[in-house]
């Protein structure tokens, strides 16, 4: 079908790209048909459906490498222009690689993953539907090759954090539809007779994406050999509806999915309930009532109607409140038990991740204001407030998810080493605090340089000038990166040595300290 | 309806019964008894300790 496709296109990306999918597809079908046939499984309903887990895992740990590695690639294209090679390897076609890989590769396959792993163990009953799971993950992978090889071969709608063109968007659709019924089916076989809170995000961030992504892609193909579309809006509302889309995409792929990681992994690490059930609620339902209106603070001071640009800040400022609540909930979960962080790299991970969720939840409304984002915007500030929650919150918690599960997933004692946790820690830590300081200040120094007029009021600088000006905290930008990445790889090994059943011998980590009773 | 009269409707009755709903909400979490069956649904994850490995 694919290969009919690639022979009836009318252009030659178009024609690529489905040669491509045959590859894929074909390569598929010989692995699936070469696999050894599945034992029956004895326990049947009583055990939980752990294979797309652990496959997930390692996915979670390789994409995640790739995307961080890409970013380091477009951060020394930006840095030294040389290093572009086209046309496949230009920036304007890695960057979307770049973002993609670490939103929805790394990401979307980590969500998709501890989805997996905490619906069944919080609903105590295996996932709903069969083979259905394999097919959810599956087909999020393909949507993944069929994103990035389509972004290498130029083929984008060119909306921001949805460039895929109308057929991947297609396929995406089923792929997500099912995986709504796969949730819902898991949580109504459950045992348990309340839905544990961490459901309702993961929940949440289905329903959502699912209608984000819809109505966001709602385009008319040029053919249906091509891969050209044109979005059914024109003008300001398609700008609104691709910043409706895209800063939901935060609210709810990248924050509301990655709570649920928290309020299920941070208790399980902890070995304690988290701090407070019913501020958790509160925390979903205000979260959930006011990230939908935050989009318009993308578009200040363009066309869109001046009500509409102050409705986006004040709901964003609004968004403190639930941010800081859930903040101070993840972190108190530490409660009575804070020398974790002195003994337990993992939880160190975890808390450093709610942290910054804190920390970027605090910048982005600051932003969103105005009067700020008059100097802010189009500026590298933004770029360096998305990494401090995409490197700080999102990495993070995934990588605590990852350590947590893994060495329970193929019945290891521990991970191979503590240690190396530790120095990802802070490789990770030091990579971020970096990126983000440069960007900060390249991106307030590339404002006021944009603003600068002399008592003529004629612009001082020349556009040429500020980027020659940013240049040197693009280098450090990527120094930031590679630590980031450093990071990456150490996990990587030391995730994979865990897998093969290897244990470090090591200095153990300091165990806590036992109070003696008074006598 | 036409646009206007959307938009005067949304941020009017739309906003105040969002508001209700979520006023709603919260009242309903602090009922009597609520905070003994949140302390209940918080433990969820801790009670499954021994069947955490060996699946397929």
């Amino acid at each position: 079908m694919a290969a009919l496709l690639s022979g009836l296109a009318v252009d030659a990306p178009f024609r690529l790209h489905m040669g491509i999918l045959t590859l894929v597809l074909g390569l598929a079908t010989l692995v699936a048909l070469r696999l050894p046939e599945r034992v029956a499984v004895p326990a049947g309903e009583a055990s939980y459906m752990d294979q797309p887990v652990r496959i997930g895992s390692l996915l979670t740990v390789f994409w995640g490498v790739v995307g961080f590695l890409v970013g380091v690639l477009v951060a020394a294209q930006l840095a030294f222009p040389d290093l572009n090679f086209g046309p496949w390897f230009t920036f304007s076609r890695l960057r979307p690689l770049h973002t993609s890989a670490v939103v929805f590769a790394f990401g979307g396959t980590a969500l998709l993953t501890t989805s997996f792993y905490v619906v069944q163990r919080t609903s105590r009953a295996r996932l709903f539907g069969g083979d259905l799971a394999w097919f959810v993950f599956w087909g999020y992978q393909l949507f993944i090759v069929m994103a990035a090889t389509g972004y290498l071969l130029g083929i984008t709608q060119g909306r921001e954090y949805a460039e895929p063109e109308w057929y991947v968007d297609l396929w995406l659709t089923i792929v997500w539809v099912a995986y709504l019924i796969l949730f819902l089916g898991t949580l109504l076989r459950r045992k348990e007779p309340h839905i544990y809170v961490a459901n309702w995000f993961y929940l949440a961030f289905i329903v959502t994406v699912a209608m984000l992504h819809v109505v966001n892609n709602l385009a008319v193909p040029v053919s249906v050999f091509g891969s050209r579309s044109y979005s059914l809006f024109s003008g300001v509302q398609d700008a609104l509806t691709q910043w409706w889309y895209g800063h939901n995409a935060v609210g709810f792929f990248l924050t509301a999915g990655f709570l649920g990681m928290m309020y299920y992994y941070m208790p399980k690490q902890a070995e304690r309930p988290v701090y407070s059930y019913r501020l958790s609620i509160i925390h979903f339902w205000s979260l959930i009532f006011l990230y939908i209106w935050a989009g318009p603070h993308h578009l200040h001071y363009t066309a869109l109607p001046d009500w509409a640009q102050t409705l986006g800040m004040v709901f964003s400022v609004m968004l403190w409140m639930p941010s800081w609540g859930g903040m101070i909930n993840g972190l108190m979960t530490l409660r009575g038990a804070w020398d974790k962080l002195r003994t337990d790299p993992i939880i160190r991970m975890m808390v450093i991740a709610v942290a910054f969720y804190g920390m970027s939840t605090f910048e982005g409304p600051v932003m969103s204001i105005k009067s700020v984002n008059g100097l802010s915007h189009y500026t590298d500030w933004t770029i360096g407030h998305v990494h401090s929650g995409a490197l700080g919150w999102v990495g993070m918690i995934s990588f605590g998810a990852v350590y947590f599960m893994v060495p329970r997933l193929w019945g290891r004692e521990r991970l191979y080493s503590l240690r190396m946790v530790n120095w990802h820690f802070w490789l990770a830590t030091l990579g971020i605090v970096v990126y983000a300081a440069a960007m900060w200040v390249a991106g307030i120094m590339q404002g006021l340089m944009w603003r600068e007029y002399d008592s003529q009021g004629f612009l001082v600088y020349s556009f040429a000038e500020t980027v020659a000006a940013m240049h040197p905290y693009y280098v450090m930008r990527l120094g930031g990166g590679l630590l980031y990445l450093a990071g990456g790889l150490v996990m990587a090994f030391n995730i994979w040595m865990t897998v093969v059943g290897r244990v470090r011998t090591e200095r153990p980590m300091p165990t806590a300290a036992v109070p003696q009773p008074a006598e | 309806m036409d646009y206007d009269a959307l938009r005067h409707f949304a941020d009017s009755w739309g906003l105040v019964y969002m508001f209700g709903v979520f006023l709603a909400v919260i009242l309903f979490l602090l009922r009597p008894g609520a905070g003994r069956r949140a302390m209940d649904a918080a433990n969820i994850p801790l009670r499954d300790g021994a069947t955490e490995t060996g699946h397929d």
